[in-house]
């Protein structure tokens, strides 16, 4: 206990040295440090968006959108095949929350119409299933004797749906984050329906919450031209508004049919247009839809088509002459600003589903520095009360647990660059609540071995016993405090995950430097000095 | 050389006499912070209540009627303007919007346009802006966080100790942890995600004492076979207090600086956690240690059978 073998010695000296190195980049501003050569560490403390400043979102995706999507895929399913069939029916709808019905004319055509119907089901590619054989689907379709048909989806395939549309929702918001320039987003899932993005050094996410609140569904549709926008819409056409540029309400008449989606788009930027000089987007399409491109606008020479975005018609422009070349422009009335962002938001894709913000927290950079200068006052005066109020009590002891002390909050500081660890504001309050827990060691240490000097034994026994009876209340309190933390962590959010982290990061360390570290220090004074009192 | 002993070495004082006056005293205290969680009840912060909290700093000191008007004008339900810092911050408050998400997000853009177009060159240091579904799941999130880590300490002390102290340390925790809430009630600080922190880190310090004490009892459990558990007790209160007055000033020190200088948000965790501290001490004494001497009486002492493992336990000991 009381031995160190010289190997132990050199290792415990490297810990302290590799800490002292690592933790060196920290000290300074990430500028410098991006000079330095790349033999030296480089890894400092990241900090949490409440100290650097930088918008935190939260965003939840509108799940039930994707899924009234399906349902009325379903119904222009059962409208077209019904139809082809000559199946006679009324009633045809959404009914409830998930399911379709129908009622047939003639009763006797049931079983036909099933056959039919069924093949509107998809396959769910199942990721929990461990079944093979008869393929999953989507849908169940049951039909009574009456003629009564229901379509329901199945739970297991809406939660796949719902998955894989947050999923998509990521990818989408990642690609169209990494469009606007922003250096370090943090963008992950969180819970079932929500993506929480982490945008470090951004003090105005207006423009982000704009990108990632609009859907961005391109669609190319033609245009209606018999029929009167101000009057119900006939079967398979919808009237769409304009997108409001041109300072009065417009209504178009466009076919629900789409021709060309913005699935098929490869590139889009913001331009200027020829003539007038106006900001335009020019897109180009990728093979399949700049052929499907080119044999609209053969077929539609002098009619008119719209470019619909998210239900907005933004123009409807008059097909002059073919359009072969797989590219075209877009023209709205837009700003140079709105062109760009709609060209951002074209070339990263639609999102499958809307996205909300449920909640934004939102730091100035100002705000931030002013953090930091009390986070480090703060640290600094704390750390001069306990190491006086410890050579004060104590004495050599109290000096030597000052020590560790020091080594400690430059060990957790390099732990945290090492583990890539994010220091908030609560963290910087978990750093200094470090700093009086971690000598809570050495005080029982002391105390123990101040006790066992008093019963009369010799200095080298009293130290040995009042560490090895210590311990294990050292260890107790220490475990009690990480499973708070580790709770902390699991269950709380945001900066306050910051205190769980370094709190526990500050204890771990302390384990090694309170007990290990001064015990060496204690034996090397006992072993030049041979003292025959301990000075506690 | 000179040393600081706050208390003397050899100390006897039997704080067993004052068992059913400690208890009674921090029963009281509790069943008052138990009322006044009810009654006037907590002030939640808008991590559990969703809603908007802005701070901005003007180019000029605030004209705080005209910004009331400003904001009032919005209609966004009741807002709270308050001066912060220098006399150009401000703060600005605003309840729960609906239970729609999205509205609080709506609202704190509303108010962030409307302060920087009436007052151009205005900074806007912080936006806080929580949805009501976010905020009730912030809130089970931190309940949950507290009551499991109740449970993970009675679990650790019962697992480390003998139940009788598993008991003591969590009747301590749980009127220490009420008496927290009751001084959040007091002093209107906010309730918030921070304050789950505090309160957890004041449990920490709690089982952290309670250990040490317990400790000392269950050694000299072994050491000192004949001695009334009553006596007992106190020697180990004795034993331990300068220990236990050390570290919680180490602790104590440590939290000053950053309820000096830590600035608005921190200073009132600090706040909660000085007075936390001095709870943790005293109930180590005067509560978990009698709660230990009313189970344990007839139980954790020689001839009686919870004391059979102790005594094997302390047969192997060379």
């Amino acid at each position: 206990m009381m031995y160190f073998a010289p190997w132990k010695i050199a290792l415990i000296a490297l810990a302290c040295l590799a800490s002292v190195i690592f933790s060196i980049p920290s000290f300074f501003p990430a500028a410098t440090v991006a000079t330095w050569p790349n033999w030296l560490p480089k890894r400092q403390v990241s900090l949490g968006l409440d100290l650097r400043g930088g918008a935190h979102l939260l965003l939840e995706v509108d799940t039930s959108v994707v899924l009234r999507e399906r349902l009325e895929a379903i119904v222009e399913g059962a409208r077209t095949e019904l139809r082809q069939a000559r199946i006679g029916y009324t009633n045809l709808g959404v009914s409830g929350s998930n399911s379709v019905t129908l009622r047939l004319r003639d009763a006797t055509q049931t079983e036909q119409a099933r056959q039919l119907l069924i093949k509107l089901a998809l396959p769910v590619q199942s990721t929990a299933g461990i079944g093979f054989g008869a393929a999953q689907t989507d849908m169940e379709v049951n039909a009574t004797p009456d003629g009564q048909i229901r379509m329901t989806l199945s739970e297991a395939a809406l939660l796949e749906r719902a998955r894989n549309a947050v999923t998509q929702s990521i990818e989408i918001v990642r690609r169209r984050i990494d469009q606007t320039g922003v250096s370090e987003p943090t963008i992950q899932r969180q819970g079932a329906d929500r993506i929480l993005v982490q945008l470090p050094g951004v003090d105005d996410p207006e423009r982000i919450k704009r990108l990632l609140g609009t859907t961005a569904k391109l669609t190319f549709r033609m245009v209606d031209v018999g029929a009167d926008p101000n009057a119900p819409a006939p079967p398979g056409s919808e009237i769409l508004e304009g997108d409001g540029s041109q300072g009065r309400a417009e209504r178009y008449v466009v076919k629900r049919k789409v021709e060309v989606a913005g699935d098929n788009l490869v590139d889009a930027q913001a331009g200027y247009d020829q003539r007038g000089g106006q900001p335009v987007v020019n897109f180009r399409f990728d093979t399949i839809g700049g052929k499907r491109f080119a044999e609209i606008t053969q077929q539609a020479v002098g009619q008119p088509f719209a470019i619909v975005l998210d239900n907005k018609v933004l123009s409807a422009p008059v097909i002059r002459e073919p359009i072969l070349g797989g590219s075209g422009q877009i023209s709205g009335n837009f700003t140079v600003a709105g062109a760009n962002d709609l060209a951002v938001l074209l070339r990263a894709g639609a999102l499958p589903a809307p996205l909300k913000v449920v909640e934004e927290r939102t730091v100035g950079p100002d705000l931030g520095e002013d953090s930091i200068r009390a986070g480090l006052i703060s640290i600094a005066v704390a750390a001069g009360l306990v190491v006086v109020y410890m050579v004060l009590a104590y004495g050599l002891f109290g000096l030597f647990a000052d020590v560790a002390l020091l080594v400690n909050l430059v060990m957790t500081l390099a732990a945290m660059s090492l583990l890539q660890a994010t220091l908030t504001l609560p963290g910087i309050a978990g750093l200094l609540l470090t700093l009086g827990m971690s000598v809570d060691a050495n005080v029982l240490i002391n105390e123990r071995i101040r006790e066992e000097t008093k019963l009369g034994k010799s200095p080298m026994a009293a130290m040995s016993a009042g560490f090895s009876r210590a311990f294990s209340t050292i260890f107790d309190a220490n475990v009690t405090t990480l499973i708070k933390m580790a709770l902390l962590y699991a269950l709380g959010s945001g900066t306050v995950k910051g205190f769980a982290v370094t709190i526990s990061i500050g204890i771990l360390t302390s384990m090694f430097t309170a007990t290990v570290l001064v015990r060496l220090m204690m034996v090397t004074w006992l072993r030049q000095r041979r003292p025959t009192l301990l000075p506690v | 050389m000179y040393k600081l002993r706050l208390i003397p070495d050899n100390t006897a004082y039997p704080f067993m006499k004052g068992r059913v006056i400690g208890l009674a005293v921090s029963a009281f205290l509790s069943v008052v912070s138990v009322i006044l969680f009810f009654y006037p009840g907590l002030n939640y912060g808008i991590d559990f209540k969703g809603g908007i909290v802005i701070e901005a700093r003007l180019q000029q000191p605030a004209d705080f009627p005209a910004l009331r008007g400003l904001i009032g004008n919005l209609d966004l339900g009741h807002a709270a303007l308050q001066q912060f810092g220098s006399p150009n911050d401000v703060l600005i408050r605003l309840e729960r919007q609906g239970t729609e998400d999205a509205a609080a997000q709506r609202a704190a853009d509303k108010v962030r346009a409307t302060l920087t177009q009436a007052y151009p060159g205005t900074e806007i240091r912080r936006v806080e802006a929580v949805g009501a579904s976010v905020s009730e799941g912030l809130f089970r999130d931190g309940m949950l966080a507290m009551g499991l880590a109740l449970v993970a300490m009675l679990i650790y002390i019962w697992f480390r100790f003998e139940w009788q102290f598993g008991i003591g340390a969590i009747v301590t925790l749980v009127l220490d942890v009420t008496k927290t809430i009751g001084f959040y009630v007091i002093t209107d600080i906010q309730f918030n995600l921070v304050a789950i922190a505090a309160v957890l880190t004041i449990m920490g310090f709690s089982v952290n004492d309670k250990v040490v004490v317990y400790d000392r009892v269950r050694e000299n459990l072994r050491k000192y076979k004949s001695l009334p558990l009553r006596a007992l007790i106190d020697k180990s209160i004795n034993e331990t207090l300068n220990r236990t007055v050390n570290t919680s000033l180490t602790v104590f020190l440590s939290t000053i600086p950053l309820a000096l200088f830590g600035g608005e948000a921190v200073s009132e965790f600090a706040i909660v956690l000085l007075f936390g501290i001095v709870l943790a001490t005293s109930s180590s004494i005067f509560i978990a240690a009698p709660i230990l001497l009313f189970l344990g009486e007839n139980r954790l002492r020689r001839g009686q059978p919870a004391d059979q493992p102790e005594a094997k336990a302390a047969a192997q000991r060379p």
